[in-house]
């Protein structure tokens, strides 16, 4: 369903509301289900060469947290998108190598499978061509990736892995990153009060909750970035922030005026997990960034034309965080993997 | 009476022939819808057109878009608009230009010009 067909029938239904059900929002089963198809969990789109198997996966994940993937052999990709922090690091903006202070915040990579671009301002096409940007960034993990294969190499049970993963394909770039990706694509958010909502669970969320959702898709305009399944539009908007500093985001990879100042929408899936919030960490809190949105943003240079004041009651911004809180689902319990050491010399790696 | 008459019959002359000058040039609508771009209710990415055919990009979308091009043949950026809004492209020269939506960069057509 479009959201201007889910404005109007919602729309109708405050109409019900008003004519005395209760002062709150009622929805009625077609509504759920039309709702139901609106945010229905898109079939993963897989690279041909790339298929999901539990060697590969597996794989993906033993290099994920195995932190001789930087070049100090001390940060892994697990250091900044760590399971236990909503696979984001907490930090207003990321720590990379040799304890910089970077310009950007950690994504979380909750459902990141869903994007159809990666990166803030979206510089890679897949999560393939995703995997090795951090590793290779001097300012990040600062890894020759050359070196990383003979490192690799040098070590038996990747050796076994690698092969068991990718016959015949051995240790190289191409399957490093294939690796990586496929395990990126099995962290998908699950089992939210919302989603349990939609499929007719009446009492999954509150009714300040499903207030949130009706202001979510109305009154606070957030449903004309914040759309679908993975609550994201795959887009670019300046959104107004402070302390961007000269940071142009998308403009970067795409020199079109509007892009100034514009970053990746990020899922709202699991919110509550990956605070601090906005690319460049600014807000401690989701009431900060309702606050913000409220305002309209501050900064009004190539603001989106989709951010306007919304001059939210004070109830209604506790109905929206309400909404926001129903759409983190269960955690999953992350076993972290054993970490190769056996040299195919015979000795334990250092 | 004579004159609302006359008028009446000028102004219907004159759109007639504007109609049919853009017919012959080509003016082909495309929308901006579901952040695709879709042309006769269909998603478009790629298009064939002959030189001097003016797209018009119309926002059928409740939020804003932008269509751009960086391509040697045409550049071009067209701003965002909202719901309701269009605009207009002509494409002179022969080639090849890619067009995006820098807001939605899925939003990805690729105009042939012969």
């Amino acid at each position: 369903m479009k959201p201007i067909k889910l404005t109007l029938i919602l729309g109708s239904v405050v109409g019900l509301a008003a004519a005395g059900y209760g002062g709150y929002t009622v929805f009625s089963e077609q509504m759920l289900s039309e709702l139901q198809k609106q945010y229905a969990q898109p079939t993963l789109e897989i690279p041909a060469k790339n298929q999901t198997t539990p060697q590969r996966v597996q794989l993906g994940k033993t290099l994920f947290f195995d932190p001789r993937l930087s070049g100090s052999n001390w940060i892994s990709c697990a250091t900044c998108h760590n399971p236990a922090m909503g696979w984001s690091d907490g930090l207003p903006t990321a720590i990379g190598n040799n304890q910089q202070l970077l310009e950007r915040a950690t994504p979380t990579i909750t459902n990141v499978a869903y994007n159809k671009l990666h990166m803030w301002d979206g510089r890679f096409r897949s999560l393939e061509k995703q995997a090795l940007g951090p590793i290779e960034a001097p300012e990040e993990m600062n890894q020759n990736v050359d070196e990383l294969v003979k490192e690799l190499s040098s070590l038996a049970d990747y050796v076994k892995m690698f092969e068991a993963a990718y016959p015949g394909e051995g240790i190289s770039k191409d399957t490093i990153a294939k690796a990586l990706a496929n395990f990126q694509r099995t962290i998908v958010a699950s089992n939210s009060p919302f989603d349990e909502w939609i499929k007719g669970k009446e009492g999954a969320i509150s009714i300040a909750a499903k207030n949130g959702f009706k202001l979510f898709n109305g009154k606070a305009n957030c449903n004309k970035c914040h759309m679908g399944h993975n609550f994201a539009d795959n887009g670019f908007h300046n959104i107004g922030l402070k302390n961007s500093g000269d940071d142009q985001g998308r403009f970067s990879i795409r020199p079109v005026e509007i892009s100034k100042g514009a970053f990746k929408t990020p899922t709202l899936r699991d919110i509550t997990k990956t605070a601090p919030y906005m690319h460049n960490g600014i807000y401690a809190t989701l009431e900060e960034v309702i606050d913000h949105y409220d305002r309209g943003g501050d900064i009004k240079s190539n603001l989106s034309p989709n951010i306007e004041p919304l001059n939210l009651s004070k109830i209604e911004k506790q109905e929206l965080l309400e909404f926001l809180k129903s759409l983190v689902g269960d955690s999953e319990f992350v076993a972290v993997p054993e970490l190769p050491t056996q040299l195919i010399s015979g000795k334990e790696s250092s | 009476m004579k004159y609302p008459l006359l008028i009446g019959v000028i102004v219907v002359c004159l759109f007639s022939v504007g109609s049919a000058v853009a017919k012959a040039k080509g003016e082909i609508t495309i929308l901006q819808k579901d952040r695709s771009f879709v042309q006769d209710g269909s998603q478009v990415s790629s298009l064939v057109v002959k030189t001097g055919v003016v797209l018009r990009f119309e926002n059928a979308d409740p939020f804003a878009h932008n269509v751009f091009s960086l391509s040697p043949l045409k550049k071009f950026d067209l701003g965002s608009y909202p719901k309701g809004q269009a605009k207009t492209v002509v494409f002179n020269k022969v080639g090849t230009a890619e067009i995006e939506c820098a807001i939605h960069p899925q939003m990805f057509l690729e105009v042939t010009v012969e």
